[in-house]
């Protein structure tokens, strides 16, 4: 039995590593005939203390495409957290139950508590507004699925560049691949925080940063798109004068390459209109559905399962 | 004003004016028995003024701490009334228990019995993250 292995933050995994989980997911979609009994007898625990929608179902199919079985909670009202149960104490019970524990907790930081004391590895499945590593993978391996590599384009990030943690998560990740600019489009109000900013200026990577969408369409491989909540700004009459700024149509993307793909973490609300669906580039959907895949190369990974 | 020499113990010298009752109680020289002064506003060739410390007893200093307060600090050693070493203690990579995370969302603000744990990031700035929600922490700000 190897080290035991956490997940909390994308920078846990080394470049090396995420290549192997994106190698490894690439073969489950190939063969994944090959991988339907790989967790036969385990069991994957979804501690989430917030709802969520996707990341627990992707978990739950994850484990279940590979075999294994799954037992939890999706709401911390269900769970004995409601009586005043530490996170501490709920990760060791679980580790009782299970062989792998994945948690989604709205305090920031629990992941790292429940690794000190977990007896199983722990992946982070969102602690608030903190890290989100599995949506970070998620987005690499649709890069990697859409584009072929990660490196040697050129990203848009737009909406909410300010509190988004997926932006800020992918661009900590993609700043370790080579060759990659990045415009960053938002309203002056949700800028990018200056210590990412920051990090873009010592990595010495080209970046640029527009206050419309229309500036930077043509120049994308890749537009990953976020949602701007109305109550990030100061007034509603603000909030009307550029939100247009920020929702994508079909009509927006005349300029844009034939090839650029439109990502966005999911869910949408108003930010991409639903006639973009339909248009060849929109690959939203398509991610959720790369999110599955990698999850389960993780699982296999933090097992120790080859 | 006069205050007598240490036997053997501890001077802690050059302390940030005003930061001298802070360091006295972090280190927990309230409850140490044994005698102990603290000097406030002396005068300084290098700062203007300082806050002293003597400790008039050999009892275990936590040099990080002292670090983490400032790192002009000099701890003299002092043993049969003569100088037996200076230290110029440095900030510690990891500081336990000794600030607490401001940021309401951390966990720390409602798990019980875990440390309060923060990183050193910028010894220069003597800045530190928390190790559990990352929130920046620097001294005086």
């Amino acid at each position: 039995m190897g080290e035991l292995r956490h997940l909390i933050n994308i920078t846990d995994l080394s470049v090396k590593e995420l290549d192997h989980l994106m190698t490894v997911a690439d073969d489950i979609i190939a063969h994944p005939e090959k991988y339907q009994d790989a967790c036969a007898h385990k069991k994957l625990a979804t501690l989430f203390f917030e709802p969520s929608t996707r990341t627990r179902l992707s978990f739950t199919a994850a484990m279940m495409e590979l075999g294994g079985n799954v037992l939890g909670f999706a709401s911390a009202d269900t769970s004995s957290s409601k009586k005043g149960e530490s996170v501490s104490d709920t990760i060791i019970m679980a580790g009782c139950y299970a062989d792998i524990i994945a948690m989604r907790h709205p305090k920031e930081g629990a992941p790292v508590v429940g690794a000190v004391k977990s007896s199983v590895p722990i992946i982070n499945a969102g602690d608030g507004g903190h890290f989100h590593p599995t949506q970070t993978l998620t987005d690499l391996m649709t890069i990697h699925r859409k584009k072929g590599e990660i490196g040697n384009f050129t990203v848009g990030l737009c909406g909410d560049l300010k509190y988004g943690r997926t932006v800020h998560s992918l661009i900590e990740a993609l700043l370790r691949y080579k060759g990659i600019k990045y415009y960053l489009i938002a309203p002056e109000e949700l800028r990018l925080p200056g210590y990412i900013r920051e990090m873009l200026d010592e990595a010495g990577v080209e970046w640029h940063e527009v206050e419309s969408l229309d500036e930077a369409i043509p120049e994308l491989d890749i537009l990953y798109m976020t949602r701007i909540q109305q109550e990030r700004f100061p007034s509603w009459e603000e909030y009307e004068k550029l939100k247009d700024s920020f929702i994508l149509t079909r009509a927006m993307l005349k300029p844009a390459k034939e090839d650029m793909i439109i990502m966005h973490p999911l869910p949408r609300v108003n930010e991409i209109d639903v006639d973009v669906d339909d248009d060849p580039r929109a690959c939203y959907f398509y991610q959720a559905l790369m999110g599955k895949y990698i999850r389960m190369a993780l699982i296999l990974y933090l097992l120790g399962i080859k | 004003m006069n205050i007598d020499g240490i036997n053997t113990g501890y001077v802690l010298d050059h302390i940030k004016a005003g930061k001298g009752f802070e360091l006295y109680h972090l280190l927990g020289l309230d409850k140490a028995d044994c005698t102990v002064a603290i000097i406030q506003r002396a005068s300084s060739a290098k700062y203007g003024m300082k806050d002293i410390i003597k400790i008039d007893a050999d009892i275990p200093l936590d040099y990080d701490l002292i670090g983490y307060i400032d790192t002009n600090i000099t701890v003299n050693v002092v043993k049969d009334r003569k100088l037996v070493k200076k230290v110029r203690p440095a900030p510690p990579e990891i500081l336990t228990d000794v600030i607490e995370c401001r940021n309401p969302r951390c966990i720390t603000s409602v798990e019980r019995g875990i440390p309060q744990k923060f990183r050193l990031i910028d010894k220069e700035a003597r800045s530190y993250r928390c190790v559990y929600c990352d929130t920046l922490y620097r001294e005086n700000k």
